[in-house]
């Protein structure tokens, strides 16, 4: 991982080639106001906002050349298979895939994660076998596991997290000499932030025999991301959390894992042959996209990809560590406010705190009402990880691309317009 | 639309009435919101078709802690049929603020757990707006 400079003043914090006040003019949602105020959107670890050329891909493409793919032999269906056919091009150069077909269009994370847990693990994971995931796992990368140990016998065991929100490396070194059949964690922590050492974890991993499943919903929107260089065998993420469109994500695959798996759901385009009473699979990817995919979603995550890659995508963590060691030192200035994970070397830019007594959720309403800021209150769908820290919610506020210093200003004058109101 | 903190909102919630619990409860229910993790318990009461004592527990936000308080200040005294009878615009006049859509359910909270309770005790069937 790489560490930075945590002297850097935040006069400095300028894109390489655009401000992040030009950045800001590509986002029509960024200009508009809530409660008689600007708009602070603090919460894109949920899901990130989306630039004028994401919605004018998806546009174009509904406008000018919609029709379904690989059916038709007309002009426009040609056209939309060529443009759905170089999205998958797009993300696959953009996580440095060896080749587009183990890029596989899903849903989401979600899906992803649950076609490994269906197809893979079903083929693979027998009564008796140990599954290591970790207590800060999100919901999507904890239920599908427990469903898949449930109707085949497997074991699930955890790797702690420490106090201080990182992983107990010691205790997944125990784990792995148990020799697990597959290892899943999150690369960033969605509550914590906290980013995990994916690349000598999985390599740990391997070394014992493991397959890894790598979360990457929060790190692919935020760091730069090589699988090769991971060598990771799965990699799910999500395209609305990253300038793209809801309803498409991304399952990444090494090629033979891929091959080698039965597929997840059955239906039109994922098959060579049909007859009644059985068929034969398609090639990659589509042995994997049962039925219309979505198309200008994909059209739309591909339009996302140039527009992370025109920033850079080291300039984009960049922004965001900046945006973070600023956020920790304004926030740990107010008294009463406990924030929970790493320091800013180990961590992306997502913050859980509490604030006194205050429950989050009032905390929320009174940032959206007070000074339109729009965080997150919740478990943030990581029971596990608040029961770890004995909290039923924290507040969340996380930054991105277009976040300013201004607003976490902002965010500061609303919590302690709570703290008045609440008399603390 | 504005969710305004009143003061006797934030009393109700910092110094909640009717909480604790019941040693022998004729009336038990607990629930929780899976949205937030907010949880309550309550405990009723009844003789001769009367509430004669009410307690809730519970740890969650302003809003579903004071309407639970509230929400016992109401039942307390009333006969089962009345206590049956309250509804979420008896939470919302009790509340005196408008309630975002977001925030309804921790509203509705306790509110939920007392008629749930109420069914499991034999003593309401439940409609399916008391089940949202």
């Amino acid at each position: 991982m790489t560490t930075f400079d945590d002297t850097l003043p935040i006069a400095q914090a300028k894109h390489a080639t655009r401000s992040t006040e030009e950045i800001r003019q590509d986002f029509p949602i960024l200009s508009r106001q809530v409660h008689d105020r600007p708009l602070v959107y603090l919460d894109s670890t949920a899901s990130s906002q989306k630039p004028t050329a994401v919605i004018e891909a998806m546009n174009h493409y509904y406008q000018a050349y919609n029709a379904n793919i690989h059916r038709g032999v007309y002009q426009i269906s040609e056209e939309a298979t060529a443009a759905m056919d170089k999205a998958r091009v797009k993300v696959a150069r953009f996580i440095n895939a060896r080749q587009s077909k183990q890029v596989i269009f899903t849903r989401n994370t979600t899906e992803s994660i649950n076609l490994v847990a269906y197809s893979w693990g079903g083929a693979n994971i027998h009564a008796g076998d140990l599954i290591v995931l970790t207590e800060m796992e999100h919901h999507s990368n904890l239920v599908p596991w427990q469903l898949l140990a449930q109707r085949t016998g497997a074991h699930l065991e955890f790797v702690p997290v420490s106090d201080d929100g990182l992983l107990r490396l010691d205790i997944y070194q125990q784990l792995l000499q148990r020799q697990p059949k597959l290892v899943a964690f999150t690369h960033m922590s969605n509550v914590l932030g906290t980013i995990n050492p994916a690349k000598a974890m999985i390599a740990q991993a391997h070394a014992a025999g493991a397959i890894v499943v790598l979360d990457a919903a929060q790190s692919v929107p935020h760091l730069p991301i090589d699988v090769e260089d991971l060598n990771v065998d799965f990699l799910a993420f999500s395209g609305h959390k990253m300038l793209g469109p809801t309803g498409i994500g991304v399952l990444y695959g090494k090629r033979a894992l891929l091959e080698a798996m039965p597929p997840f759901m059955g239906g039109g385009d994922m098959i060579r042959t049909v007859h009644l009473r059985e068929s034969t699979w398609n090639d990659l990817p589509w042995k994997f996209e049962a039925g219309t995919p979505a198309i200008a979603e994909a059209i739309g995550l591909g339009a996302a990809v140039d527009y992370l890659n025109e920033l850079g995508m080291a300039t984009v963590q960049q922004h965001e560590h900046e945006m973070t060691i600023y956020a920790l030192e304004q926030l740990q200035a107010i008294s009463g406010l406990k924030i929970y994970g790493p320091d800013a070397s180990q961590r992306g830019g997502v913050i859980s705190f509490l604030l006194d007594d205050i429950h989050p959720h009032d905390l929320a309403s009174i940032l959206d009402q007070e000074v339109g800021v729009a965080i997150r209150a919740g478990h943030h769908c990581a029971r596990p990880l608040m029961e770890r820290f004995g909290l039923a919610a924290t507040a969340r506020a996380s930054f991105y691309i277009y976040t300013l210093p201004t607003e976490i200003d902002i965010l500061v004058q609303g919590l302690r317009k709570a703290q008045h109101i609440f008399h603390f | 639309m504005a969710m305004d903190y009143r003061e006797y909102i934030l009393d109700h919630s910092r110094d909640p009435r009717n909480y604790g619990e019941l040693e022998h409860p004729d009336v038990h229910c607990e629930d929780f919101n899976p949205l937030c993790g907010d949880q309550l318990a309550m405990d009723l009461q009844v003789e001769s078709n009367c509430v004669t004592a009410v307690r809730f527990r519970g740890r969650g936000c302003a809003i579903s802690q004071a309407a639970a308080s509230m929400l016992t200040e109401m039942i307390e005294g009333k006969t089962v049929q009345e206590v049956i009878a309250l509804g979420k615009d008896d939470v919302l006049e009790a509340l005196g603020i408008p309630i975002s859509p977001a925030r309804t359910k921790c509203a509705f909270l306790s509110l939920r757990v007392l008629h749930r309770g109420l069914a499991l005790a034999g003593l309401e069937k439940l409609t399916e707006d008391d089940e949202e």
